[in-house]
């Protein structure tokens, strides 16, 4: 009988072999391997069609194109929209060319990009400050002026500031797959381009508040939230309600301090993105506990700055503790109380779970 | 003397009504096309005659054809990319402006040979006057059964339209022309998939230059294998230059490609030399996107051979010592010209022009732009230079479309060839500031 399981690709990315459908993209495949070599994306997000390839941050060297064909890729090629070949080799992380071209993105997208995260609202949940974080140069090369604007409310819920816009376009296929009637989009060439809306429309669509959550930066904020609280000092809640607009899922993340909602987001998952939307009724007016139907604690990445107020044992992750070995000499007389049978750790280390 | 194809009639009389044309041959090629030939067979021709694309890139333009895809119950595109905005470059406006029915019968041949039937022309928006010259002339196409339904009794319809451009240098790249013409913002696409397979509305599509098409109809009238006589190599044919700069006769001259750079720029038959007796310092040979060359690089390779005008020839020995042919645009510096000056001029068109999409092409041109101001105005570092080329590097390749290249290419090149003039006005700045000064180098002088 004739074999019908679909056929997949072989694909190697930094040494790493894995089995994909054919179709998948290189940073999908990447991402079924793991976030270790997961390349980052700043443009990119899955739930939304057309998106990819502006930001160029997931470059990649394709060094074998396929089996059949095992010629390298002359240029890197963004992994985001590029899909994979049967027998395609992949070089990310263990490419110097790739992350030299990396730290020249991030040395790029912060010329416009203030590092303000002291005062962004967007601290702590920036997918900007990650990149830079982890690809970037310590240094910064830039002497000239930098574009500033004032900021701007673009309707009742959301606040634009463009200095921080990385013009990743994110909150234009938003509005254009999720809303009816399109009232912002780019305007201008280069980088005089800016986000903006129709001379005197305001964005007050009903699933306006998802461009807040796309924006990978402190570009799009949600008024109703902006300095109320550091997200770090926050306790995500997972939740959902029965909501009557037929294209909201209602499943959201409530943001708790104390007894009070803060803010309501989509859900996102591990790689930040929202895979169903919600309405602005479930963002911006269902704010009490009793709009909803609690489900727990959000799971939070141990490596994201929100994990600091969780007081779970993953709180500090392991290269934090290598990191501490390695920086650090002993001090012995360490006045922390260790559980019993627990090694005394090396440096000052302050566990939350040990509070 | 060499043989002209596209320009041969010009100058003669006025080209621009249709009777004046047809009476030097015109249309002749439509006939044969339409009532004697298969679309294959005239695909076939052109790829005999070796002709290459003539918008920059140089690529096979019968190859291009052949990888169009031909699903049913599709409709196939051709549009031809009259945007013509690179620094340098005006030969596009020159052959449309003079021989309107020049492009239009190629239109209609080429259209015939990939299954069109409904084709643009997309003229970029300033150009009014050409817009309205060739919507006359395509009034008069459709007067005489050139254009509309059963073409000259052969079954074969063909719509023609001419639509005004964005006024944007990014809307010469193909992509984002078809995002244009669509009615969006002029932003490039992401490739693949490339426009054969989904170009306009989606649908298989040709984007070729006013030049490539235009030449079709000579190479349907005379043969493929005619055509690639003509030339040297695989650089097959004739080809429009546009030349300016210092030099005695600024103009659109149609070459051989094959003839040699020194006979292009010096004899009177073309560029007559450089102006006012002056010596010749540095050359741009394709539109300001190519690598500048300097003088002791033009006329000969840097294994001193003659240098020709040919794709191959010009590129000889890659950019450490070559060029590009590009889209013809033949600019001429002599020793009064200060290459800094001339490199932020072209780098402040790449910055205003980028369209804005990617990251290392939207903030590097900027950059890279603001480095050069500070430079010719005198404040510059020692270490700015070794910052513009690393800022170019990180941009090349790592674009969407090749603007990004392009803005980078002039800008390493400069630097490449001319090292110690960037050198020279950082170390004097108040010199370099000064009105007209300029540096000289005697050796690098020709
Ligand atoms: C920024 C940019 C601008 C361009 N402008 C033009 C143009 O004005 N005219 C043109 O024919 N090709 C232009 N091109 C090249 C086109 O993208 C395309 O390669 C060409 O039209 C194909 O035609 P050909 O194969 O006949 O050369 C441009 C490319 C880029 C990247
Ligand atoms: S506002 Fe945010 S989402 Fe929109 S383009 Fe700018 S950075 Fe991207
Ligand atoms: S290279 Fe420049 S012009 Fe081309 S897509 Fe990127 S930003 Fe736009
Ligand atoms: S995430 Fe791939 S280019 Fe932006």
């Amino acid at each position: 009988m004739e074999n019908t399981a679909p056929q997949l690709f072989k694909v190697t990315i930094d040494n790493i072999e894995v089995e994909v459908a054919p179709g998948t993209t290189i940073l999908q495949a990447a991402r079924q391997i793991g976030h270790h070599v997961a390349p980052p994306a700043m443009c990119y997000y899955t739930s939304l069609k057309g998106t990819g390839g502006k930001c160029r941050a997931c470059l990649v060297k394709v060094t074998a194109g396929s089996a059949k064909d095992p010629r390298p890729m002359p240029k890197l090629v963004p992994s985001c929209i590029t899909t994979v070949q049967d027998g395609m080799i992949v070089e990310n992380t263990v490419n110097e060319q790739v992350l030299e071209t990396r730290k020249g993105v991030v040395e790029f997208l912060l010329i416009n990009h203030p590092l303000d995260c002291p005062i962004c609202d967007q601290a702590g949940e920036c997918h900007l400050q990650d990149f830079a974080f982890e690809h970037g140069r310590g240094t910064q090369r830039y002497e000239e002026e930098r574009r500033t604007f004032e900021r701007e409310d673009i309707g009742p819920y959301i606040q634009l500031h463009m200095n921080r816009c990385i013009l990743c376009y994110r909150c234009v296929f938003t509005a254009d797959q999720l809303t009816n009637k399109r009232v912002h989009g780019v305007l201008n060439r280069g980088d005089h381009a800016e986000i903006s809306t129709y001379i005197s429309k305001a964005i007050d669509n009903d699933f306006s508040g998802n461009m807040i959550d796309v924006c990978p930066v402190g570009a799009l904020t949600d008024k109703t939230f902006r300095f109320k609280q550091r997200v770090w000092f926050t306790k995500p809640v997972t939740a959902h309600r029965d909501c009557e607009h037929e294209k909201c899922s209602g499943k959201v993340t409530l943001w708790y301090k104390g007894e009070d909602v803060l803010r309501v987001t989509g859900r996102k998952n591990e790689w930040g993105e929202v895979t169903e939307f919600i309405c602005n009724t479930c963002r911006f007016d269902k704010k009490k506990t009793s709009d909803w139907v609690i489900e727990g604690p959000a799971k939070v990445s141990h490596h994201s700055v929100i994990s600091a107020n969780h007081y779970e044992k993953k709180a500090i992750p392991e290269f934090g503790f290598k990191q501490a070995a390695q920086q650090y000499k002993q001090i012995d007389d360490l006045p922390v109380q260790l559980p019993e049978g627990e090694k005394k750790p090396v440096g000052i280390v302050v566990r939350p779970d040990s509070k | 003397m060499g043989i002209k194809i596209l320009t041969e009639h010009i100058g003669k009389e006025d080209l621009k009504p249709i009777d004046a044309y047809m009476k030097y041959g015109g249309y002749t090629a439509v006939k044969k096309a339409l009532t004697s030939m298969s679309p294959d067979a005239i695909v076939e021709e052109v790829k005999k005659s070796g002709l290459r694309g003539r918008g920059g890139a140089g690529f096979p333009t019968g190859m291009k054809w052949s990888f169009l895809a031909k699903p049913e119950g599709k409709p196939r595109y051709l549009v031809c990319n009259a945007d013509e905005s690179e620094p340098g470059t005006f030969k596009d406006r020159y052959l449309m402006m003079h021989s309107p029915h020049t492009l239009i019968e190629g239109m209609i041949v080429s259209s015939f040979a990939l299954g069109a039937n409904t084709s643009y022309i997309y003229v970029r928006g300033e150009m009014m006057f050409v817009i309205r010259i060739l919507e006359k002339a395509i009034a008069e196409a459709y007067a005489k059964g050139l254009l509309g339904k059963n073409i000259l009794g052969s079954g074969y319809n063909l719509d023609l339209y001419v639509h005004p451009g964005g006024g944007a240098y990014i809307c010469g790249e193909e992509t984002a022309l078809l995002e244009s013409l669509e009615g969006k913002r002029g932003n490039p696409r992401n490739k693949p998939p490339f426009p054969a397979v989904s170009g306009l509305y989606a649908c298989p599509t040709v984007v070729n230059n006013v030049e490539s098409i235009a030449a079709t109809s000579w190479i349907i009238n005379n043969g493929g294998d005619e055509y690639a006589k003509i030339g040297i190599g695989k650089s097959t044919g004739t080809k429009l230059i546009s030349a300016c700069g210092n030099i005695n006769n600024p103009g659109v001259y149609e070459i051989e490609l094959g003839l040699s750079v020194e006979e292009f720029l010096y004899s009177d038959q073309y560029c007559g030399g450089i102006a006012n007796g002056k010596k010749l310092k540095a050359l741009v040979a394709g539109g300001s996107s190519v690598p500048i060359l300097p003088a002791h690089l033009i006329t000969k390779t840097a294994n001193g051979e003659s240098r020709l005008m040919s794709y191959e020839s010009l590129s000889d020995g890659g950019f450490a010592t070559g060029t590009m042919l590009g889209s013809g645009g033949f600019i001429v510096f002599d020793e009064d010209q200060c290459i800094v000056r001339n490199t932020w001029n072209f780098t402040r068109f790449y910055h205003h022009e980028s369209c804005g999409q990617c990251s290392p092409c939207r903030e590097g041109t900027g950059w890279m732009e603001k480095v050069l101001h500070r430079i010719e105005h005198g404040h510059g570092h020692m270490h700015d230079i070794d910052l513009l080329v690393d800022v170019a590097k990180k941009i090349e390749g790592n674009t969407i479309c090749p603007l990004g290249d392009a803005a980078a290419w002039p800008v390493g090149s400069a630097i490449r060839h001319f090292r110690d003039e960037f050198e020279w006005h950082i170390k004097n700045p108040s010199e370099a500031t000064r009105k007209g000064a300029v540096y000289r180098k005697e050796a690098v002088f020709a």
